[in-house]
C-alpha cells in the first residue's frame, strides 16, 4: 500500500465497515487539519460512533486508510492504548469516569506519564503532578471538588471531569461524542465555551446531535449519512442543503 | 428394507399394546379367535399323521412324513429330525411315540412334553429312500413354513451351518418364496453354501461373494474371511473386494453410530441448557440455579410415578406424560418465585446475581436431600421407553430416540412461544428496551417473571426426561451448569439456534473424541478447547458484531 | 523507615488487623504449649490446628479480593490455585516418607506402587528438593494464571463469561486429577505425610510452627496486596473495575495489570494451599471442585469486598459458622446456612459486614459520607 502524501492531522479515505452484513461505513472519507474545529452530524445509524472507533482503534475497518500525523501513523495497526499515547483523546457518549475514585484522582489516572503495569507499581506520580491537575480541573470549573467522589457528581459534572480528563492526557486529536445530552441549556453553552477554549491549543472533532449546539460552536460541519459523507461545509451551507434537509434536518 | 419395517412395527405394537387403535385391536381378536377356530382340527390331523409311525413300515411312514409335513405343525421338525437320527421312538401296544433329543432326554411326540420312554421301545427304520423324503420335508417344513419369520430363522441356519445338503431345500424355497426379506437370506444361506463348497463351479462362487457381501455384518465379513483362509487363487479378488466392501460399510456404520450416540448426547446438553437459553440468553440473568430447576423437574416424575405406582398402577405408561405439564409448572413457580424473591433486586449487576442463585442452587439442594433423602430415587422406564430398533444396521434405543425427538420438540415450542406469541413479542421488546417498553405499557415486573419462569419451567421438564437416563438425586443439577453455560456461550448468547448447533456439535464432538481420549479426558479436552473457543470468540458461534451488542 | 512506609500503606483498619495478628502468634503459643492443658485458657492442638486452616482460607480470601474486589475479575476458579499449591507442597511431603511407606519403595510413593509403576514420573522429579518444591508452590498456580489470564484478558474476555471459564478451568482439574494415570494419586490424593523440613508433622512443636507460619504467611500477604492496591497501579486497578474501555483509552494496556495482580494473587492462593496441606494432612482432588472456589467468594463478599481485611475476617467468620454447623445435631442445615448467607451478602448486604459496620460508625459520627460502591 502506498502511503499518500497527506497534509493533515486525522485523514480517513475509503473506510469500509461490515457488522455481519450491515455496513456501518460505506467508503468513508474525511480530513481533519492541524487544529480545526470539527462537528458531525447525522441522523442515528450513520455511523459517527463507529467512524469514532475505528479512529481510536476499537473497531478495525474492513479495508481503507485511516491515518494520523500528516499521514505518518496508520492507526489501523494500534490498538487503543497505543493510539490513546500517540495523542487520540475520546470521550464517550455516556460520561464514563471512574466513579470510586476521587476527582483529582480521575484526572490524574489520564496525565501523561508511564503507563507500564510494573512502573506503576513503584511511581510516585500524585505529588508531582498536582499542579497540572489542578489546572485541568480549573479549565472545566471542578476544582473546588477535586476531593469529591467522582460518583457523586451530577451528569453534567461528569462530562466536564470527562473531558478534564482529556485535556489532562494533552492529546494532539480529542474525539467528543455527543457531549451535551442530557445536559440543561446553562450546561450546553457553557460546554461549548468549554470546546471553543479547548480548541485554542487542540484539534477538536465533535459529534453531535444538538443543532443549535453545533451551531454555537461555528466551525466546518461533516453531515454523514448511511456511512458515508452527504455533505461538507459552514453550518449555514449546510443547513440550506437540500438533502441534509431531507434525511436528517426534516422540514 | 421392508422387513425393518414390519419388524419395527410389530414390536412397536408389541412394547405399547396400550396405544393401539381400536380398529388394530378388533383384528387382533378376530385373527385370535380364527386360529382357535382351527386349532382342534389342525391337532387331530397332525395326531392321525403321528399314528402312522407306529407301525415302523415303510409305506406308512412316508405316509406319516407326508402327513406331518402337509399340516406343517411346528411340533412336527422335531420329530422328522429324530426320525432322520433314528431317535423316534415307538411302542405300537402302548400307542406311545416319543422322540429322544441328542441329549437323550424324551418327548412326547404328541405334546411336545417331556415324558417317559416307552417299555421295550422300536426305533422307527429308515432306507434310502425315505431318508430323501424325509430330508426334504424337514427342509420344507422350516424353509416353507408358513411363517415367515420361521422361514427367516431356518435360512439363517443353513447360512450358519453351510451344510451343503440343504442346497437342493434352499433352492426350492427360493423358487415360491415372496418376501424379500426371507429371499435375502435363503440367498445368503445359498450362497454360504455355494462358497464354501469347493465343488461348485468358479463362476458360482464368484457371485456368491457379491450376494454375501451385498450387505453388511460380522457373520458375514466372517464367512468371507473364512472362505479366504483356503480359497484358490482365481477367488480371492473377489473375495477381497467383498471383504473390503463390508469393511466399508462397517465402518460407515461406525462412524453412523458416533454420530447418532453424539446427536443423542447432544441433545440430553439441548435440553440441560435451552431453559438457560431463555434465563441467561434472552434476559441476561446469570441463574446458576438452574442445573436445580432440572433436579427438581426429576422429582417431580418421580413424586408422579410415586402416586402411581401407589393408587393407579395401570397409568405407569402415561407418568411422563403426566409429568411434563406438573414439572412445568412446580420449576416454573419456584423459577417465578427466585426471580420476584430475589433477582430482581439485582438487575444489571450479574456477578451478585451469579453468587446469589448459586446460594439458592445450595439451598435448593439442601431442602431435596432433607426432604428425599440423600440417596437416588428409582424412576422407572415406561414401556414404549425401552427397547430398541434396528436401522440400516444400527441398533437405535427407544430412549435415546424419544429424548431427541423430545429436546427438538421442546426446542421448537420454545421458538414458537417466542415469535408467535404475545409474550414472546413483550419479553424481546423487554430485553431490548426496558424503558421503551415500560412507556409502552408493559408490565415489565410481570414480564420478567414470566420469562423467567418460562426458562424455569422449560429446565423442569428437561428434568422429566433427564430422569430416564441420569441418577435422580440432589446432585443432578450440578453435573449440567457447567455444561449448560458451555452449551449457551458457545452458541451465541440470546441466539436459539445457535444453542441448538452448539448443543449437537459438542455433543458429537464429545462422542468422536471418546474413542481416542476416552470419556474423562475427552470432556477434559472439550473443556479445554471451549475455554480456549470463548477467548477467541467471546460472543459464540453466532454472536452479533457491532456495537449495538456492547454494554 | 519500614516503619514510616507501613504507615503510609496502612489505614486505621489495616492497623487493627496487624496488631491481631500479631496478639494470635503471641497468644496462641503460650496457650497452647505453656498453659497446663487442665486450664481455662488452654487451647488444644486440635484447635491450633483449625485455626491455622482459617488462617490459609483468609490468605486465599484475600488473594481472591485482590483481583475480585480491585479489578473486578471475579474468579470462580481460585479454588485452583490453592490446589496446585496445594499439591505441589504434598508431592515434597510425598517424597519425604522415603521407605516408610507401606510399601517401603525408597523412591516411588506407596500409590505408585500400588499401580504397578517402575519410575517415577518426570512431574515428581526434584520435589525431594524442599528449596525447589516451595518455588514450584508459587511458580504452578502462577505459571497457570499467566497462561490462562494472557489468553483470557488479551481477547478481553471480561464479566461473568471469565467467572464461568475460570470455573470450568477449575472443572476440568478435578476431573484431570481424579484419574489415577495422571500420576497425583487419584481420588485419594496425597496423605500419611510424615516429616517436613525434617521434622515430624504430627508433633504440637511442628503444628505450632505451621500455625506461625500461617500467620506470616497472611500478614505478608496483606501487605503485599495492601502495597498493590496503594500504588497507582492500584488506582488503575479500581479504574479498570469501574469503567475499563476508558482505562483502556486513556492508554493504559488494561490487559497487562489484570494479568500481574492475576498471577500475583494466584501465587498468594498457592502459598495458601500449600501452608494448608500439612496441617490438614491430606490433599485430594476434591479440593478442585467448584464449590470450593465459590465458598472462598462468599468469605470475600461476606466480609467486604475491596478492603482486604474484610475478606480475611469473611474468611474467619464463615469458616466459623461452617465448623458450628457442620459438626453435631446442626450439621444437615450447613447448606441452608451457606446458600442464605449467598442470598443475604448479595441482596442485603452489598459491602458486606465490614463496609455495613464503617458505614454505621460513619453515620453515628454525623460524617455522611455514602458507603463505597461496590465493585460490579
Amino acid at each position: 500500500m502506498n502511503t499518500p502524501v497527506v497534509r493533515a492531522l486525522l485523514y480517513l479515505d475509503g473506510v469500509n465497515v461490515t457488522f455481519d452484513g450491515f455496513r456501518a461505513l460505506r467508503s468513508l472519507s474525511l480530513t481533519v487539519e492541524t487544529g480545526a474545529m470539527r462537528a458531525i452530524i447525522g441522523p442515528n445509524g450513520a455511523g459517527k460512533t463507529t467512524m469514532m472507533d475505528v479512529i481510536t482503534g476499537k473497531t478495525k475497518p474492513d479495508n481503507g486508510d485511516v491515518l494520523f500525523a500528516d499521514g505518518t501513523v496508520d492507526l489501523t495497526r494500534h490498538d487503543e492504548a497505543s493510539i490513546a499515547e500517540l495523542g487520540i483523546g475520546r470521550k464517550f457518549q455516556k460520561p464514563t469516569v471512574f466513579e470510586s475514585h476521587t476527582v483529582a484522582d480521575n484526572v490524574l489516572l489520564a496525565t501523561a506519564g508511564p503507563r507500564g503495569a510494573f512502573s506503576s507499581l513503584w511511581g510516585a506520580r500524585a505529588r508531582v503532578e498536582r499542579e497540572r491537575i489542578d489546572e485541568a480541573l480549573e479549565t472545566v470549573r471542578l476544582l473546588a471538588h477535586r476531593d469529591r467522589r467522582a460518583g457523586e457528581l451530577s451528569h453534567g459534572q461528569k462530562q466536564w471531569l470527562e473531558i478534564a480528563m482529556l485535556l489532562a492526557q494533552n492529546p494532539k486529536l480529542l474525539l467528543v461524542d455527543e457531549p451535551v445530552a442530557g445536559m440543561t441549556d446553562a450546561e450546553t453553552e457553557t460546554t461549548a465555551e468549554l470546546l471553543r477554549e479547548i480548541n485554542r491549543d487542540h484539534t477538536v472533532v465533535v459529534v453531535e446531535h444538538d443543532m443549535s449546539f453545533v451551531r454555537a460552536l461555528d466551525c466546518r460541519v461533516t453531515c454523514l449519512h448511511e456511512g458515508s459523507v452527504l455533505a461538507e461545509g459552514s453550518i449555514d451551507t449546510i443547513a440550506s442543503n437540500e438533502r441534509v434537509i431531507e434525511v436528517y434536518l426534516g422540514r | 428394507m421392508n422387513h425393518r419395517h414390519t419388524t419395527l412395527r410389530d414390536r412397536a405394537r408389541a412394547i405399547a399394546p396400550g396405544l393401539a387403535s381400536p380398529a388394530l385391536l378388533a383384528l387382533a381378536i378376530l385373527f385370535l379367535l380364527t386360529c382357535f377356530a382351527s386349532l382342534p382340527a389342525r391337532a387331530q390331523d397332525y395326531n392321525a399323521a403321528l399314528d402312522k409311525f407306529l407301525s415302523d413300515s415303510f409305506p406308512d411312514t412316508e405316509a406319516g412324513i407326508a402327513g406331518v409335513q402337509a399340516v406343517g405343525d411346528p411340533r412336527g421338525v422335531p420329530v422328522i429330525e429324530a426320525l432322520l437320527d433314528r431317535r423316534l421312538l415307538v411302542n405300537q401296544a402302548a400307542k406311545a411315540i416319543v422322540y429322544r433329543d441328542r441329549a437323550g432326554a424324551t418327548f412326547d411326540a404328541r405334546t411336545g412334553e417331556p415324558a417317559a420312554a416307552p417299555d421295550s421301545p422300536t426305533t422307527v427304520r429308515l432306507n434310502n429312500r425315505l431318508r430323501g423324503i424325509a430330508q426334504a420335508a424337514l427342509g420344507a417344513m422350516t424353509l416353507l413354513s408358513p411363517d415367515p419369520t420361521r422361514r427367516r430363522q431356518a435360512a439363517e441356519a443353513v447360512f450358519r451351518s453351510r451344510d451343503a445338503s440343504a442346497l437342493p431345500a434352499i433352492d426350492q424355497a427360493l423358487a415360491r418364496e415372496t418376501l424379500p426379506s426371507v429371499r435375502d437370506a435363503l440367498r445368503l444361506a445359498r450362497a454360504a453354501i455355494v462358497l464354501t463348497d469347493d465343488a461348485t463351479p468358479m463362476a458360482d462362487r464368484i457371485a456368491a461373494v457379491d450376494v454375501v457381501s451385498a450387505s453388511a455384518d460380522r457373520d458375514r465379513i466372517g464367512l468371507l474371511r473364512q472362505v479366504m483362509n483356503r480359497a484358490p487363487a482365481e477367488l480371492k479378488p473377489a473375495l477381497e473386494a467383498g471383504i473390503a466392501k463390508i469393511e466399508n460399510v462397517l465402518k460407515m456404520r461406525e462412524i453412523a453410530q458416533t454420530f447418532w450416540f453424539g446427536l443423542s448426547l447432544g441433545s440430553v446438553l439441548l435440553l440441560a441448557a435451552i431453559g438457560l437459553a431463555i434465563t441467561f440468553g434472552v434476559m441476561g440473568v446469570i441463574n446458576m440455579a438452574h442445573g436445580e430447576m432440572v433436579m427438581i423437574g426429576a422429582y417431580v416424575t418421580f413424586m408422579v410415578q410415586e402416586t402411581i405406582r401407589n393408587s393407579a398402577p395401570e397409568l405407569f405408561d402415561y407418568s411422563l406424560l403426566i409429568s411434563l405439564p406438573l414439572a412445568f409448572f412446580v420449576a416454573g413457580a419456584i423459577g417465578v418465585a427466585i426471580e420476584r424473591g430475589i433477582i430482581r433486586f439485582l438487575y444489571g449487576r450479574p456477578l451478585e446475581t451469579l453468587l446469589a442463585t448459586f446460594g439458592v442452587s445450595l439451598f435448593l439442594q439442601q431442602g431435596v436431600r432433607t426432604i428425599f433423602g440423600p440417596t437416588n430415587r428409582e424412576v422407572g422406564a415406561p414401556g414404549f421407553m425401552s427397547g430398541y430398533f434396528e436401522f440400516f444396521g444400527l441398533q437405535i434405543t427407544y430412549g435415546r430416540l424419544w429424548i431427541v425427538v423430545f429436546a427438538i420438540f421442546v426446542f421448537a415450542m420454545l421458538l414458537l412461544v417466542l415469535k408467535g406469541t404475545s409474550l414472546g413479542l413483550h419479553m424481546r421488546a423487554v430485553t431490548q428496551n426496558r424503558r421503551m417498553a415500560a412507556s409502552m405499557g408493559i408490565r415489565t415486573g410481570f414480564v420478567d417473571a414470566m420469562t423467567f419462569g418460562l426458562g424455569s419451567g422449560i429446565a423442569g421438564i428437561a428434568g422429566v426426561a433427564l430422569s430416564q437416563i441420569d441418577n435422580v438425586s440432589p446432585n443432578l443439577g450440578q453435573g449440567y451448569i457447567i455444561d449448560s453455560f458451555m452449551v449457551v456461550v458457545f452458541g451465541g448468547v440470546g441466539n436459539l439456534w445457535g444453542t441448538l448447533v452448539a448443543a449437537l456439535s459438542l455433543g458429537v464432538a464429545n462422542k468422536l473424541l471418546e474413542p481416542f481420549a476416552g470419556a474423562v479426558l475427552g470432556k477434559i479436552l472439550i473443556l479445554v478447547l471451549l475455554i480456549l473457543f470463548i477467548q477467541k470468540r467471546p460472543r459464540g458461534l453466532f454472536a452479533l458484531k457491532g456495537r449495538a451488542v456492547e454494554q | 523507615m519500614i516503619a514510616a512506609l507501613l504507615a503510609e500503606k496502612l489505614d486505621g483498619r489495616g492497623k487493627i488487623f496487624l496488631i491481631f495478628l500479631a496478639l494470635l502468634a503471641l497468644l496462641v503459643p503460650i496457650c497452647n504449649l505453656l498453659v497446663p492443658a487442665g486450664s481455662a485458657f488452654h487451647i488444644g492442638t486440635g484447635t491450633v490446628v483449625l485455626l491455622g486452616k482459617w488462617l490459609c482460607y483468609a490468605m486465599l480470601a484475600v488473594a481472591l479480593d485482590l483481583v475480585w474486589g480491585y479489578c473486578g475479575i471475579l474468579s470462580l476458579g481460585h479454588g485452583a490455585f490453592f490446589a496446585l499449591g496445594g499439591y505441589a507442597m504434598g508431592m515434597y511431603l510425598m517424597r519425604q516418607i522415603g521407605t516408610r511407606g507401606v510399601y517401603g519403595h525408597p523412591v516411588l510413593p506407596d500409590f505408585m506402587v500400588f499401580l504397578n509403576w517402575t519410575e517415577l514420573p518426570v512431574a515428581w522429579w526434584g520435589f525431594q528438593n524442599p528449596v525447589y518444591a516451595m518455588f514450584m508452590v508459587l511458580a504452578v498456580p502462577g505459571a497457570l494464571a499467566f497462561v490462562f489470564g494472557w489468553f483470557a484478558f488479551r481477547s478481553r474476555v471480561t464479566g461473568v463469561y471469565l467467572s464461568i471459564i475460570t470455573q470450568a478451568l477449575t472443572y476440568a482439574l478435578l476431573l484431570a486429577f481424579f484419574r489415577n494415570d495422571m500420576g497425583f494419586g487419584g481420588n485419594n490424593g496425597l496423605t500419611d505425610f510424615k516429616d517436613i523440613f525434617g521434622f515430624n508433622v504430627q508433633s504440637a512443636g511442628t503444628r505450632m510452627a505451621l500455625f506461625l507460619a500461617s500467620v506470616a504467611g497472611l500478614v505478608i500477604a496483606f501487605l503485599i496486596a495492601r502495597f498493590m492496591v496503594t500504588s497507582t497501579f492500584g488506582k488503575v486497578l479500581v479504574a479498570i473495575r469501574d469503567a475499563e474501555s476508558r482505562t483502556r483509552f486513556l492508554g493504559y494496556r488494561v490487559e497487562r495489570f489484570k494479568l500481574l495482580v492475576f498471577v500475583v494473587s494466584a501465587m498468594m492462593a498457592g502459598v495458601a494451599g500449600a501452608l494448608y496441606v500439612p496441617q490438614v494432612g491430606i490433599i485430594n482432588p476434591s479440593e478442585f471442585s467448584p464449590i470450593n472456589s465459590i465458598e472462598a467468594v462468599v468469605w470475600v463478599a461476606m466480609g467486604g469486598r475491596g478492603t482486604l481485611v474484610g475478606a480475611a475476617l469473611g474468611a474467619g467468620i464463615v469458616n466459623a459458622l461452617k465448623t458450628t454447623f457442620t459438626t453435631g445435631a446442626l450439621a444437615p442445615y450447613w447448606l441452608f446456612v451457606l446458600g442464605a448467607l449467598f442470598v443475604l451478602v448479595t441482596v442485603a448486604l452489598p459491602a458486606g459486614i465490614l463496609g455495613a459496620a464503617e458505614s454505621l460508625i460513619k453515620r453515628m459520627r454525623g460524617s455522611g459520607s455514602p458507603a463505597r460502591k461496590p465493585a460490579e
